[in-house]
């Protein structure tokens, strides 16, 4: 989960679609430093992107911190918070399709298929915490 | 806030993005090019996506957008310059590309557009030939 050693992470707080910018910026540099193929970058930052615009519209802003980490592999994890809503029904939230927002509804399940891991935190009331993580091959 | 030029070359309508685009920046974007198909009554829509190193839901709603809104305007939207990258993370993510039209750079997105003004142009002269009496 959290707290990977040795790799300081970089925050960024998300309260506006330029926030959303900037994470897709730290984690392309943390995905290049932890040697990720170009494919494999591409989808962290469409992940990432994802998320933070979902922890912007939905959670109301919130923060993301990025970190590259190692272990057997090198790769980049990036956590998500909010103080939002939470989110009620998870499995019909992380079914393709499913918007309350007008959007396409594939943010949180698209996202989910990037990624090496997929762990959320949420409920009624309680905000949301998204963590992934993507290894280098 | 940036905002994304809109070009115009002859009757097509040519922007090329070149910067990562917030979301309102996109927003505008779409709003911007539906009124500028509308006024100039442009045949053609060329974005050339060559320098997006990612597209997100986002992004490619508003190209399924532009091309759907072009469709009804009776003009067409070629896409151009999408990395591979790109192209797969979109797959993967889940987004249908289908009804948009890709081509690899500006050039051959603008041949595209002038044979399917061709294409457009041919089929009433062919159903013309049709109805004309038969030679006997
Ligand atoms: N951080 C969050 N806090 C509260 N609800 C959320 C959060 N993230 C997602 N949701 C809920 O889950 C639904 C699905 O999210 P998802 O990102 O898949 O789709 P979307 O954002 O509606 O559309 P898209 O991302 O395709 O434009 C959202 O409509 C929203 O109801
Ligand atoms: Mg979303």
């Amino acid at each position: 989960m959290t707290g990977d050693p040795g790799e300081e992470a970089q925050t960024q707080a998300v309260v506006s679609d330029q926030d959303v910018v900037r994470v897709r910026q730290l984690v392309r540099t943390a995905a290049v430093t932890a040697k990720l193929s170009l494919v494999d970058q591409t989808k962290v930052v469409t992940a990432a992107s994802e998320l933070a615009r979902n922890t912007l519209v939905y959670g109301g802003g919130g923060s993301v911190q990025v970190r590259v980490v190692r272990q057997r592999r090198s790769g980049v994890r990036v956590e998500l918070a909010d103080d939002g809503p939470g989110i009620g029904d998870l499995e019909l939230a992380l079914t393709d399709g499913y918007t309350t927002g007008g959007g396409l509804g594939l943010g949180l399940s698209g996202a989910r298929r990037l990624v090496d891991e997929f762990e959320i935190d949420t409920a009624p009331g309680r905000g949301t915490r998204i963590s992934i993580v993507k290894w280098a091959r | 806030m940036d905002r994304v030029p809109v070009l115009k070359l002859g009757d097509v309508l040519l922007v090329s993005i070149q910067v990562d685009l917030a979301d309102k920046t996109t927003v505008q974007l779409e709003e911007d090019l539906s009124e500028r198909i509308v006024a100039t009554g442009a045949r053609g829509v060329i974005i050339d996506i060559s320098a997006l190193d990612i597209v997100d839901s986002f992004v490619g709603r508003m190209l399924a957008t532009i091309a759907a809104i072009s469709r009804v305007l009776d003009a067409e939207t070629v896409v151009v310059g999408m990395r591979p990258a790109v192209a797969i993370t979109l797959v993967e993510l889940g987004l249908s590309l289908h009804g948009i039209q890709t081509a690899l750079n500006v050039e051959r997105a603008l041949e595209v557009l002038s044979r399917a003004r061709d294409d457009d142009w041919i089929p009433p002269l062919d159903t013309e030939d049709d109805t004309a009496p038969a030679a006997p």
